[in-house]
C-alpha cells in the first residue's frame, strides 16, 4: 500500500513511473486537430454549426475514458488545436505529431490525408471524425487512418434500404451545386444500382429565387417537371434548399436524403439501447444535443480508451493491432458490438434513419443479408474497396 | 352471435375452481418502463389481475425479506418507492441519489444499494432512518447490483467503464475493480457467495470470477443457430434451486439460456418474447417469468420441460420481475 502510494507520487512529481508487476500507470495524451473551412451561404440563417462541434464529442469520450482509467491507473489527456482557413495546417500536424501518436482530426480529405502521411512517417494512428469521401475508403485509403464517421456510401445504403423496403421505387433526385452534394448523389446512384432501384428523373438545385417568400410555387414547378415518383431524394449536404421541398413538392410525396427522413451515423431522437444515458451526459457536458461528428468523435476517443484498458499498452502501432482484430468491441449505444472492418479501416456501424422528431429506422435493415456481418450490407465490402493499404 | 372464446373459457372456470382451494395466489410483479406502472400476474391463473401506477420510467423491483413492502426504482422521479403489495399504495418515497436503475437489498434487510445510472454513483440508503448512508463514486452507467451473502461485498458493474466493482460495505470502499467484457448488466452472487457472476450485453458473455481471490474462473459465451451473434446480448439471470443451473436472458435474441452451473456448459435455447430481459421464478422454481421488453409480454417458462408454455400481456416494456408469496 505505502509503495503503491509513493509510486504513484512518484509519477505525479517526475513524470516517470515504475512498472510494476500488476500494474503500472499509464499516460495517454490524445490530440485533437481541426482544419476549418470556409462557410457556405445558404438561404435560410437558421442553421448554426456549434463550435465545440465534434470536440464536444471527444470530451465526452475522455471523461469515459478517465473514469476506467481512474482504477487502472491510466491518465487520459485531450489536447485540441484549431487551425484557421488560411493556418499552417502541416505544421499544426507536426507540432501534434511532436507531443502525441493518436490524432483525432476533422479536416476535408486533402488535409486529412496529408494528416496521415505525415503521422505514418512518425509511426502515429489517425482517426477521421468528419470526412464522409467514399475514396478515403477506397483508393486513397491509408493504413493509419481509421474511420469512425460513416462514409456518403454507408449513409446512401442505409436510406436505398429503407426505399426498397418501403416498396418505394420510382425515386426523383435533385441535387445540389456544392461538391458534397454532387458526392452524396453519386453515392445515392451508386447505392440505388446496388439494391437493383432506378432514379425515374433527376433535376439539377438551380434555382436563385429567395425561397423562403416563394417555395409554394418554385418547388411546385421544379417538382411537377419530375413527373410521376413515390419519394424525392434532396442530395443537399450544406443543407441549402433540401428544408424547402417539404410539402411544397406538385405530388404530395415525402423527401428523403438531406432532409425529411436523413441517414446519420446518430441523432438526437435515438433513445433506444441505453442510448439516452449518451445523450444524457453528452448534453450536462455541451448544452446541446449529440450531432453525428460529435459521435465520431466520441466513438473514436472511446475506442482508444478500450483498446488501452484492454491490452494495457499506449503504442500506436499495439493499439492499431488490437483495434483491427478479434477482440475489440466498441459498445456503442446502437444495440450491436461496433468492429473496424479491416479491409479499410472504417467502424462498422448501424445507421439511423431519422426525422427531427423520432427515429423510423435503423439499418441494416432486415432482409439485407451478408455472409459474415449484416452491418457490411452498408458501405464498401470487402469485395468492392481498392484499398491495399491493409493487406 | 357473440361466442366467447374456449381457451377463455376453460381459464375462467381454471380461476374458479382455484379461488375455490385458496383464497389468492402468490403472484409476480413486472414493472412496465414505458407506461409506468406495475403488472400483477396471479401464478396460478396467469392472468393479470392488477395494474399498479407507480411513478415516471419503473425499473428494478425487490421485496423486503419478509414481502411487507416493495421497493421501486422510479428511475426518472429520482425515487426509490416503497409501496404496500396490498393495497398497491405508494408509502413513501426513499432518497435514492440521481436515476435509479437497478438494485439490491442486503441481506440485513435494512439497506439498499442503489445504481444511479446518470451519475456514475451507488447509492447506500437505509430504509429504517430513510436516509443516504453513503454515496460511492463507481464507473460509467452503473448497472447491476450484488450483494454477497454473509453481507460483506456489494458489487455494482458500470456499463461504459465495464467493470465489476467490489465495494466493502463495512467502510463503502472500492477493494477491487475487475473488467468484463463490453456493457455489464447483470451480477450475481452463487454458490454460498463462492462465485460471482456478471453478465456482459454487448460483449455476449457470462464471466464467472472466484470471489475469494476475485480472478476470472470461466467464461461462459452463447450460440444459436441462424441468429447473430451481435443479436446475442445477454442480460439477466436467475439460478435453480441449488444453483445447479442457470437461466440466461439474450435479449433481441428472444432466447433463454440454460447453463449448467458447474461446468459452465450451456444445455438448451429456449424461445421466448421479444428482446427478453430480467425474470422471475415461483416459490418452488418450477415456473420462470420473463419480461420481454420489445413484445410487451411475460413469458412462462416451464423449467422441467425447458419451454415456454404461456406468454402474458402486461404494459409497454415490461423491465423488472419479482415474486411475492401469498400464503
Amino acid at each position: 500500500m505505502l509503495l503503491d502510494l509513493m509510486k504513484r507520487t512518484f509519477c505525479a512529481l517526475f513524470g516517470l513511473c515504475l512498472a510494476s508487476g500488476t500494474a503500472s500507470a499509464l499516460d495517454i495524451q490524445i490530440h485533437y486537430l481541426r482544419q476549418e473551412v470556409p462557410p457556405v451561404a445558404t438561404l435560410s440563417e437558421l442553421d448554426v454549426a456549434p463550435e465545440d462541434l465534434g470536440l464536444a464529442g471527444a470530451r465526452l469520450g475522455l471523461d469515459d475514458n478517465a473514469t476506467t482509467g481512474q482504477f487502472l491507473e491510466q491518465n487520459y489527456t485531450l489536447e485540441t488545436t484549431w487551425v484557421a482557413r488560411d493556418g499552417d495546417w502541416p505544421a499544426a500536424v507536426d507540432a501534434a505529431l511532436a507531443q502525441t501518436g493518436l490524432l483525432v482530426i476533422d479536416a476535408p480529405q486533402a488535409a486529412l490525408l496529408d494528416a496521415a502521411d505525415r503521422a505514418a512517417d512518425a509511426g502515429a494512428l489517425v482517426f477521421n471524425v468528419a470526412a464522409t469521401d467514399v475514396a478515403l475508403r477506397d483508393g486513397d485509403c491509408r493504413a493509419n487512418l481509421l474511420h469512425t464517421i460513416p462514409s456518403r456510401a454507408m449513409l446512401s445504403d442505409a436510406l436505398v434500404q429503407l426505399l426498397v423496403q418501403r416498396r418505394w421505387r420510382d425515386l426523383a433526385l435533385i441535387t445540389g451545386p456544392h461538391p458534397g452534394d454532387i458526392a452524396f448523389a453519386a453515392a445515392i446512384e451508386a447505392s440505388v444500382h446496388k439494391f437493383g432501384l432506378e432514379i425515374g428523373s433527376r433535376a439539377d438545385w438551380t434555382l436563385q429565387a429567395d425561397l423562403r417568400r416563394s417555395a409554394s410555387t418554385e418547388i411546385a414547378a421544379l417538382t411537377q417537371s419530375l413527373g410521376e415518383f413515390d419519394v424525392v431524394i434532396a442530395a443537399d449536404e450544406v443543407r441549402d434548399f433540401g428544408r424547402y421541398l417539404l410539402y411544397n413538392t406538385w405530388l404530395p410525396r415525402p423527401v428523403v436524403g438531406s432532409e425529411g427522413l436523413m441517414p446519420s451515423a446518430w441523432s438526437p431522437v435515438i433513445e433506444q439501447w441505453g442510448a439516452i444515458q449518451l445523450q444524457n451526459r453528452f448534453r450536462d457536458l455541451a448544452g446541446r444535443s449529440m450531432q453525428d461528428i460529435d459521435y465520431a468523435a466520441w466513438a473514436a476517443v472511446r475506442s482508444i480508451g478500450e483498446a488501452v484498458t484492454r491490452t494495457g499498452e499506449a503504442d500506436p502501432d499495439a493499439l492499431r493491432s488490437y483495434l483491427l482484430g478479434d477482440g475489440f468491441e466498441l459498445a456503442g449505444f446502437k444495440g450491436t458490438p461496433l468492429t473496424f472492418r479491416t479491409w479499410n479501416g472504417q467502424l462498422r456501424q448501424p445507421i439511423a434513419l431519422s426525422h427531427p422528431r423520432g427515429l423510423t429506422a435503423q439499418a441494416p435493415l432486415d432482409g439485407f443479408l451478408h455472409q459474415s456481418n449484416p452491418l457490411d450490407t452498408l458501405g464498401l465490402d470487402a469485395s468492392e474497396t481498392t484499398c491495399t493499404a491493409f493487406q | 352471435m357473440y361466442r366467447i372464446p374456449v381457451t377463455r373459457l376453460s381459464t375462467l372456470a381454471l380461476a374458479a375452481a382455484l379461488t375455490a382451494f385458496s383464497a389468492q395466489a402468490d403472484e409476480i410483479w413486472v414493472t412496465n418502463e414505458k407506461d409506468d406502472t406495475i403488472s400483477v400476474i396471479d401464478i396460478e391463473t396467469l392472468v393479470v389481475t392488477r395494474t399498479i401506477p407507480t411513478g415516471d420510467r419503473p425499473r428494478g423491483i425487490t421485496f423486503a425479506l419478509d414481502h411487507s413492502v416493495v421497493y421501486i426504482c422510479a428511475s426518472d422521479s429520482d425515487a426509490v418507492q416503497v409501496m404496500d403489495p396490498v393495497s398497491g399504495e405508494i408509502l413513501y418515497d426513499l432518497p435514492s441519489g440521481e436515476d435509479p436503475e437497478q438494485f439490491v437489498l442486503h441481506p440485513d434487510n435494512r439497506h439498499l444499494y442503489i445504481a444511479n445510472e446518470d451519475d456514475a454513483i451507488t447509492t447506500v440508503v437505509d430504509t429504517q432512518s430513510r436516509e443516504v448512508v453513503r454515496q460511492i463514486s463507481v464507473g460509467i452507467e452503473p448497472e447491476g447490483m450484488a450483494v454477497s451473502p454473509d453481507g460483506t461485498i456489494a458489487i455494482t458493474t458500470s456499463e461504459t467503464t465495464n467493470m465489476a466493482h467490489w465495494i466493502d460495505t463495512a467502510t463503502g470502499d472500492l477493494i477491487a475493480n475487475t473488467l468484463v467484457d463490453s456493457r455489464p448488466r447483470h451480477a450475481e452472487f452463487v454458490k454460498d457467495g463462492a462465485e460471482l457472476w456478471v453478465s456482459s450485453e454487448i460483449g455476449g458473455t457470462i464471466t464467472v470470477f472466484d470471489v475469494a481471490t476475485k480472478a476470472e474462473k470461466a467464461k461462459i459465451g452463447f450460440e444459436l443457430p441462424r441468429i447473430l451473434p451481435s443479436l446475442i446480448q445477454p442480460v439477466g439471470f436467475e439460478f435453480t434451486e441449488g444453483d445447479s443451473h442457470a437461466f440466461v436472458a439474450l435479449g433481441p435474441s428472444n432466447h433463454v439460456a440454460v447453463v449448467d452451473a458447474e461446468t459452465y456448459e450451456v444445455e438448451d435455447y429456449i424461445l421466448v418474447g421479444r428482446r427478453v430481459w430480467h425474470m422471475a421464478f415461483n416459490a418452488d422454481r418450477s415456473l420462470l417469468f420473463t419480461t420481454n421488453g420489445v413484445s410487451g409480454d411475460v413469458s412462462v417458462i416451464d423449467v422441467a420441460e425447458r419451454e415456454a408454455v404461456k406468454s402474458i400481456q402486461v404494459g409497454r416494456f415490461p423491465w423488472g420481475a419479482a415474486f411475492r408469496p401469498t400464503n
